[in-house]
């Protein structure tokens, strides 16, 4: 990817990502994130990774997105008055927000060496990288205890979410 | 063909990460909380994403793939215990909402 390309994916990112925390109404928040999520999409279609930019739009963008526009709208939420912390909460919270972008900086800077070479991203990749069956065949070989664990995890949200919504609490 | 160092894709994904941390602590409604947390989970998947590409390697994928089976499951729970909230206490505001608060 090319640093004219990157930045302006960037730019793009970061515009959405504030979006998302600054707009007031919660459905202006969404689609913001909605936004970002396909810019994120189209970074991680640069960097070969087809299938997880695939997914990103389909789970993300897709499902998991609709899943919050929908509760907005059965909330029924207005725009509230810009809800925000206290001033000491705010002020203490940009405080450590700008230290660790400070470190981060740093780290990179410092500790450089292969990081800060562009060179590293430029070599050629071994054939089949971020394709379907390369990610399928390390899910089911090296990743498949994790697999399994994760149809438990979702079958135990599935039955958590329904009991959660169904119940009216006492 | 020039091309991006990976130190750029870690700041950009640590910037994203720290605009959803400010989301998590300045905003009060809780689900703008709650996609500031999907917010935070994408800035680690590129992460990911970004040191599989640097590494050759594609465990940062498949890691991505279960961050994003984590992140379903956390909204569709959370979503649910928003709905039984609401139902409730006929709000979202997290300042309100402290009978567990120490």
């Amino acid at each position: 990817m090319s640093p004219a390309l990157f930045l302006v994916l960037a730019a793009c990112l970061i515009v959405g990502a504030l979006g998302v925390v600054l707009l007031s109404s919660p459905v202006r928040s969404a689609l913001s994130l909605v936004v970002t999520l396909f810019f994120m999409a189209v970074v991680f279609l640069l960097l070969d990774a087809q299938l997880v930019a695939a997914l990103q739009v389909v789970v993300y963008a897709g499902a998991i997105m609709v899943l919050f526009l929908f509760v907005i709208m059965l909330l029924n939420l207005q725009a509230d008055p810009p809800a925000m912390a206290r001033l000491g909460v705010r002020v203490t919270a940009a405080f450590g927000a700008s230290l660790f972008l400070l470190a981060v900086v740093r780290f990179l800077t410092r500790g450089g060496g292969t990081m800060t070479d562009p060179r590293g991203m430029a070599t050629p990749l071994p054939e089949g990288f971020g394709s379907t069956q390369g990610l399928a065949e390390l899910l089911f070989t090296r990743f498949l205890f994790a697999f399994e664990i994760t149809s438990i995890l979702l079958v135990v949200a599935i039955i958590g979410a329904v009991v959660l919504a169904k119940k009216k609490l006492t | 063909m020039t091309v991006v160092p990976l130190s750029w894709y870690l700041t950009l994904g640590a910037v994203l990460f720290t605009i959803g941390v400010l989301g998590v602590l300045v905003r009060r409604n809780v689900i703008v909380v709650f996609m500031s947390i999907e917010l935070m989970l994408n800035a680690v998947n590129l992460v990911f994403v970004a040191l599989s590409r640097h590494l050759h390697t594609m465990d940062g994928q498949v890691t991505v793939f279960f961050v994003m089976t984590v992140a379903a499951a956390e909204a569709a729970v959370g979503l649910a215990i928003i709905i039984a909230v609401f139902r409730n206490r006929e709000t979202v505001n997290v300042d309100e909402l402290t009978v567990l608060r120490w």
